[in-house]
């Protein structure tokens, strides 16, 4: 599996700060310009039966400083006008922030194009296939980010695709990406797909049933969300400051903000 | 023989010129200050610890004793600061010890700059020491290289621009106790919120002729929120795959067995 | 004669050899900036109620030379916005022509007669077209190496003010700083506007001394900027611009008290 694989150019999506050298270090070194940072931050995102939630903290990070506190990482995705009133799509960027604006750019047009020639919405599977093929399109020259795709699908259930910075990307249940990816995954692992619970008293050692899958309700998903971030602001320090969650329903998109702590 | 032991130096830079990175340290990438009042001097550090953007500790201490009246405020990697500070200040009670007189401020400095300028950087210590002894008030910053600094107010660490920006622009001469507790304070906090390696707490220290007051946790901006959900499991969610038990009379395969009689005030301390 | 249309007018290649073409290949070193030479420092801006506070030094370094001390950093465009630049400075010189060109064709293109007519580009879309600007030239490894500020006002009439840098990253927050003002100035311009909301709380005489008080600091503490900059308010009245500013109230109390570094007393 591609994903969260080693970008050849950075080191990967999970790490914010440079490495110590992995080379030693013998006179000459060649200087060149960097295209690329790491501006921090961190997303999540979990497809419920009739809804899906993409979530990010607004933090906009470079080296120790903070750029801004509010720089939304969410975006919703073509509608028929700037303002995104009747968008049907989610789309959360992080990681090199300019990439992530182009990238959501980019896309916002191809839907938008999609809209004007069909006269109706691109669904969010062929949304999420297109990405795919944006993102692949840069493969030597990538977008330095990790997109994930958020809405309904034809049968009105909620859809997550998660993507890596060159376009590999699958449905899944939920993801979260970006600086904290690492410590959020884990929890959710546990809290959504209820990995390592089993039932308890239903048989001994291998005989011991999984506890099983069920999609979570909307207020328990947003208490996860809350929860993760917050535990994600403790040990992370880029991530904080706010926290966006976009909610996609059959009634439209939601937006919250709820504040992280600043430190 | 004393001091550093160097004998694995040869395997490891065979093994980093093979490309194995060397091993994270825990630093302290920290706002620390310092400043000087009628009457005594007040430093004040953060109370986060950093290992990359991982936070290590989210309310260490980095407020070191040197001695009653010299105390050491410590940026850069951890141990280094731990050990440095330990180091002089054993040093500096013997030779209190050996000359009956108090230690002074400016002995601790020298101390430092020189265990540091030998080590040439390679001690990552950033201290502010600060102290009140016979010859009056004072206030050094000391790097890592063994550069030394006297001023009214110094800050170090990866937070000492922001929290500079407040001596700046907020430092007053002739100042009272309080007007340099806040303002170390207001310093300390300027890095916590502007700085991503500091955070959590403010750790504040005044020193005057008569006594030294730490003042752990002086400003808690950062507590804790209270999580929305309860995430305790039912008993018996994690999978058991085995169980053995092993019984007290069985443990004398694994381990000897001394019955220790216990007397009163011998008896050890254990959790109810 | 090779009879290909490809190669008609070409001499034979089995007569006269193989078109050497070696001389259309490049062997010059390439043209791009790959590092910034003559340099500015930090540009500070902030958002008040009724507009936007921006300033800049004067100076202009090579390397740690202060080479030009009367550099002007802020520039006015279409008389509702200014852009303060930072870094490179041939770099600067070069959008501020396009700039000039960008202002005249919008000026000509823009039809509008009436009295009150607004300009065609705000401040928002000045800054979307710089920073697309910026990241294609990122995207061609050619970066244009500065960072700068775009301050005005947007199309509600609201206060903007925004950054882009050299890789094409954007921003906006009620106060920003570029370069060494990042990690100076915004602390302390953070405390006076912290969030969107305290914005409407601040007045431009405030917004303006805090924005002097952090000149100063950077002064006192940055090693590459000048007591002499330009501050540029924008309001819905236009832009006033003043490119002769002194640092006033210089504090230099502590100094003497200061002896030495060390064990020195006297």
């Amino acid at each position: 599996m591609a994903m969260f694989s080693q970008n050849p150019v950075l080191n990967g999506p999970n790490y914010s700060f440079a490495e110590v050298p992995q080379h030693a270090v013998d006179g000459l070194r060649e200087h060149r310009f960097n295209p690329y940072t790491d501006n921090g931050g961190s997303t999540l995102a979990i497809a419920g039966a009739d809804f899906a939630i993409i979530a990010g903290d607004t933090r906009l990070t470079a080296g120790y400083s903070i750029n801004t506190r509010y720089a939304p990482k969410v975006f919703k995705i073509g509608g028929s006008t700037s303002s995104q009133d009747d968008a049907n799509i989610l789309l959360s960027v992080v990681g090199f922030a300019a990439d992530g604006e182009a990238l959501k750019e980019r896309l916002d047009a191809v839907c938008k194009m999609y809209r004007y020639r069909h006269g109706k919405p691109m669904s969010v599977s062929a949304c999420a296939k297109r990405l795919s093929t944006i993102l692949y399109q840069k493969r030597f020259f990538p977008y330095y980010v990790h997109a994930i795709l958020g809405g309904l699908d034809e049968d009105g259930t909620g859809a997550v695709y998660s993507y890596d910075p060159v376009g590999s990307y699958e449905r899944e249940q939920c993801r979260a990406g970006g600086a904290a990816a690492s410590l959020i995954m884990p929890f959710l692992d546990n809290q959504v797909n209820f990995k390592n619970q089993y039932i308890p008293g239903s048989g001994v050692g291998h005989e011991l049933q999984e506890r099983e899958r069920v999609p979570l309700p909307r207020n328990e998903v947003e208490v996860l969300v809350k929860d993760a971030f917050d535990s994600a602001v403790e040990r992370h320090i880029e991530v904080g400051d706010g926290l966006q969650m976009m909610i996609i329903t059959k009634d439209g998109i939601e937006e919250r903000l709820l504040p992280l702590k600043k430190d | 023989m004393p001091g550093f032991d160097f004998s694995n130096y040869n395997r490891n830079a065979a093994l980093h010129a093979q490309g194995v990175p060397l091993p994270k340290a825990t630093s302290t990438g920290t706002t620390i200050v310092g400043c000087i009042y009628d009457g005594g001097v007040v430093i004040a550090a953060d109370t986060r610890a950093t290992s990359g953007p991982i936070v290590a500790d989210k309310n260490c201490e980095k407020l070191h004793y040197i001695s009653p009246q010299i105390w050491c405020a410590g940026a850069g990697t951890a141990a280094d600061t731990e050990f440095t500070t330990a180091l002089i200040s054993s040093q500096l009670e013997l030779h209190s010890l050996s000359t009956g007189r108090k230690p002074r401020v400016v002995t601790c400095m020298t101390l430092l700059k020189q265990h540091l300028f030998r080590y040439q950087g390679h001690i990552g210590a950033y201290l502010v020491v600060a102290g009140v002894d016979p010859t009056g008030t004072h206030l050094f910053t000391v790097h890592a290289h063994g550069s030394t600094d006297k001023l009214p107010y110094v800050t170090m660490g990866s937070g000492s621009l922001a929290a500079m920006s407040v001596f700046e622009s907020q430092w007053k001469p002739n100042c009272t106790k309080e007007d340099a507790m806040s303002l170390c304070s207001l310093a300390i906090q300027a890095g916590i919120f502007n700085d991503l390696g500091s955070g959590s707490n403010v750790d504040l220290a005044v020193i005057t002729p008569d006594k030294t007051t730490l003042h752990r946790g002086f400003v808690k901006p950062n507590e804790r929120s209270q999580k929305l959900k309860n995430y305790k499991f039912k008993r018996g969610t994690t999978a058991v795959l085995n169980e053995k038990i092993i019984t007290k009379d069985d443990i004398g395969k694994y381990v000897s067995v001394h019955e220790l009689e216990a007397t009163g005030e011998e008896r050890m301390d254990i959790d109810p | 004669m090779d009879h290909r249309p490809q190669a008609w007018g070409r001499p034979r290649d089995d007569v006269y050899g193989a078109y050497d073409a070696s001389y259309m290949q490049t062997n010059q070193p390439n043209q791009h900036t790959q590092s910034p030479i003559v340099t500015g420092t930090s540009v500070l801006g902030m958002k008040f109620k009724d507009g936007v506070v921006i300033a800049a030094d004067n100076l202009a370094s090579y390397g740690s030379l202060a080479r030009f001390t009367d550099v002007k950093r802020l520039r006015t465009f279409a008389e509702s916005s200014v852009v303060g630049f930072g870094g490179d400075v041939s770099d600067m010189q070069y959008l501020d022509r396009h700039l000039t060109e960008l202002a005249i064709d919008e000026a000509y293109t823009s039809t509008t007669t009436t009295p009150n007519a607004q300009p065609t580009l705000n401040a928002r879309n000045l800054h979307k077209y710089l920073s697309k600007l910026l990241y294609h030239r990122r995207s061609k490894f050619d970066p244009l190496w500065n960072s700068l500020l775009v301050a005005g006002l947007d199309e509600a009439g609201a206060p903007f003010l925004a950054a882009a840098d050299l890789l094409g990253t954007t921003f906006t927050s009620p106060s920003l700083a570029t370069g060494f003002g990042s990690m100076l100035a915004q602390p302390i311009m953070r405390g006076l506007v912290p969030d969107e909301a305290s914005v409407a709380q601040v007045t431009r005489e405030q917004a303006i001394n805090c924005v002097r008080e952090c000149m100063k600091v950077l002064f006192y503490r940055d090693a590459r900027s000048l007591d002499s900059y330009s501050l540029a308010v924008v309001t819905k009245d236009g832009v006033e611009l003043s490119e002769n500013e002194k640092l006033e109230n210089q504090s230099w109390a502590f100094a003497d008290r200061i002896k030495g570094y060390g064990t020195q007393t006297v």
